[in-house]
């Protein structure tokens, strides 16, 4: 990348920072969707078992509530579920596959979407046309139908999970990519490009791109907290993740049948984390779509 | 107009053919349909039978005409847990599912449009960001958990409201529904509620953005102009104006909570089509799972037509566009 293209990749950042340090709502969320990530990525190093060890499980300290001690002294300060496990260490694993799923299958349909609406945008005619048409059927269906109809008809699994997600997010990315493109194709900067002879490739993804990234970036996210929140239902009406992947959502499943005999703690904890993470994500998202829009003025 | 009523429909049909395909591409080519039409326990007999009878032996494009025309004449195969056609298994429980997802929306619509409204006229107050970050909390919260806390807090700990179940219903005019007795009502209150909250968010938003760009129009300067009261001119001139992309949004949302009626319907027990959705897909009873599909695409791309069309009555500038 040019040195020009990372000044003013700087620049965003720069102003994305400020954006969210003027709102303290905004930089509380921050803060939070930082720790959870940090939480993700570490979690084997912070749980004090892991919980799908079945060695160090014990069927007698099952569902135990909050604050309990087990046999060798470890504190379950969050309690147990049904097989005797930490509720804490079996959250922070959920947490970890939610987010993997969320960011991982909001990335790759960001990929997809961000080519094809750059050759929808570029090309137009009869490829935008085609692209565009795809991209209405799409949005014009509800995300969790059109990921209940896929996983109705291919059944549970990680991988199908991942798949249903991309298959609906990748539109979103596609028609906010093609509008931003479409400004930017006419500017000046794009036409000097063109005269001196750089590759179209090249002029898409080194020079259109970058400054599409604005909509983009606040679509990324609120699609992330999107991802999140779907694959936790379908893992919750039992058609998403697999029991060997337990997330967020099948913790709550977990604890479902055993709300109405009072352990509120084994759906209620898990519920609070997946509600803190997603609503975080969308603080942040919100302000960063505040931030970046000009219309709507600085609050 | 009539011009774009029929290319409209044109497009729905485009649209249902599609889905069509897609259904029938996900029974065919994914999986044996054999495996997935005929029950497990049937015998070498009756299977050749079926096979036979769903031209299962014949070739892709002529299996999937008949698929089409079965379709058609609303034969989309038998369940094979209660060995009857799964289209009037659906037909039975669609009524409790609208009936949800009618008070759900209605519920957001009434609690909606005046936090939208109270948002939306004084901007950046305190009233307007403690209404905002509610709404972003709103649809932050995850549905199915929601409605599991709704559960816990009214009916295991205060023991308020029943939390399974549709209760007795009531008939008037003809109509069976819960709404018309005690008992159904009570049993409606929560998974109403959980139903009405994602979408109470998106109704403020919407009603916000309304009342924010209607509110500098010179429209309303000129009422303002004229004398009328600022009540007058909210509740009669700007909530007209807010109203035309409220009533659009509603009506492709209404869609969006048919589907989202599988989470509340589960949770709550509800006798509608999404819990039969759910309990077909884990009884492996795949010709009702195909026949939710269906149904509920053709209701869904029918609602959107339905919509597109009214809108295009109420604002002409929509159909002139596409025209040109």
């Amino acid at each position: 990348m040019s040195a020009a293209a990372l000044f003013r990749g700087d620049m965003l950042v720069g102003r994305l920072l400020t954006g969210i340090s003027r709102s303290p709502k905004a930089v509380v969320a921050a803060v939070v969707c930082v720790i959870l990530l940090f939480a993700a990525v570490v979690g084997p190093y912070l749980t004090p078992q892991n919980p799908y060890d079945l060695a160090v499980l014990d069927i007698l300290d099952s569902k135990l509530p909050p604050g309990s001690e087990s046999m060798d002294g470890l504190v379950y300060w969050l309690g147990t579920d049904g097989q005797g496990r930490d509720m804490f260490s079996a959250m922070i694993y959920g947490l970890r596959t939610s987010l993997g799923v969320g960011v991982f299958s909001g990335l790759v349909a960001l990929v997809i979407g961000t080519l094809l609406g750059l050759i929808a945008a570029h090309f137009g005619g009869r490829i935008d046309a085609l692209i565009m048409r795809v991209v209405d059927l799409m949005l014009g269906f509800p995300t969790i139908l059109v990921a209940l109809m896929l996983l109705a008809l291919l059944g549970q699994g990680l991988w199908k999970v991942i798949f249903a997600l991309i298959l609906v997010q990748w539109a979103t990315f596609a028609r906010a990519v093609r509008s931003a493109a479409l400004v930017e194709k006419n500017k000046d900067y794009v036409e000097a490009a063109v005269t001196l002879g750089i590759g179209t490739p090249r002029i898409l993804i080194g020079h259109i791109l970058p400054n599409c990234l604005p909509p983009l970036i606040v679509i990324g996210m609120l699609q992330v907290a999107n991802a999140i929140s779907a694959e936790a239902t379908l893992s919750f009406l039992g058609i998403g993740l697999p029991i060997t992947e337990p997330s967020l959502g099948l913790l709550i499943a977990n604890g479902y049948q055993l709300l109405m005999s009072g352990e509120y703690w084994i759906s209620v904890y898990p519920g609070v984390l997946l509600l803190l993470l997603v609503f975080s994500i969308n603080i942040v998202g919100d302000r960063l779509r505040e931030v970046l829009n000009p219309r709507l003025g600085e609050r | 107009m009539t011009v774009f009523v029929i290319r409209r429909f044109m497009q729905s049909i485009a649209v249902l053919a599609v889905t069509a395909v897609i259904v029938f591409i996900g029974i065919y080519a994914i999986g044996d349909p054999a495996e997935m039409l005929i029950a497990p326990d049937a015998s070498p007999a009756e299977r050749a039978q079926v096979i036979a009878s769903l031209g299962l032996d014949k070739p892709l494009w002529e299996q999937f005409f008949t698929f089409v025309w079965n379709a058609l004449h609303g034969d989309l195969g038998r369940s094979f847990v209660f060995n009857r056609p799964s289209i009037s298994l659906i037909f039975e429980r669609l009524p409790a599912t609208l009936e949800l997802t009618l008070v759900g929306l209605f519920i957001a619509l009434v609690i909606g449009i005046p936090l939208g409204l109270l948002s939306g006229l004084k901007p950046n107050s305190a009233t307007d960001e403690v209404i905002m970050t509610g709404s972003i909390f709103g649809f932050s919260l995850p549905s199915f958990w929601q409605g599991m806390m709704l559960i816990m807090i009214f009916s295991v700990w205060l023991g308020w409201l029943p939390s399974t179940g549709r209760g007795q219903m009531g008939e008037f005019l003809g109509i069976h529904s819960s709404l018309f007795t005690l008992d159904g009502l009570t049993h409606l209150i929560l998974p109403a509620i959980n139903l009405s909250l994602f979408k109470l968010s998106l109704v403020i938003r919407l009603t916000r953005t309304g009342v924010r760009e209607t509110m500098p129009l010179d429209f309303v300067k000129f009422a303002r102009a004229k004398g009328l009261s600022e009540r007058r001119i909210v509740f009669v001139h700007v909530f007209k104006n807010i109203l035309i992309p409220l009533i659009t949004v509603i009506g492709l949302e209404l869609g969006s909570m048919l589907a989202f009626a599988v989470v509340t319907e589960t949770i709550f027990a509800w006798p509608g089509i999404g819990k039969l959705l759910i309990d077909s897909i884990m009884r492996l009873d795949r010709p009702v799972v195909v026949a939710y599909l269906l149904v509920i695409v053709s209701l869904f791309i029918f609602i959107n037509f339905v919509v597109d069309v009214l809108y295009s009555l109420v604002d002409p500038r929509v159909r002139l566009g596409e025209a040109s």
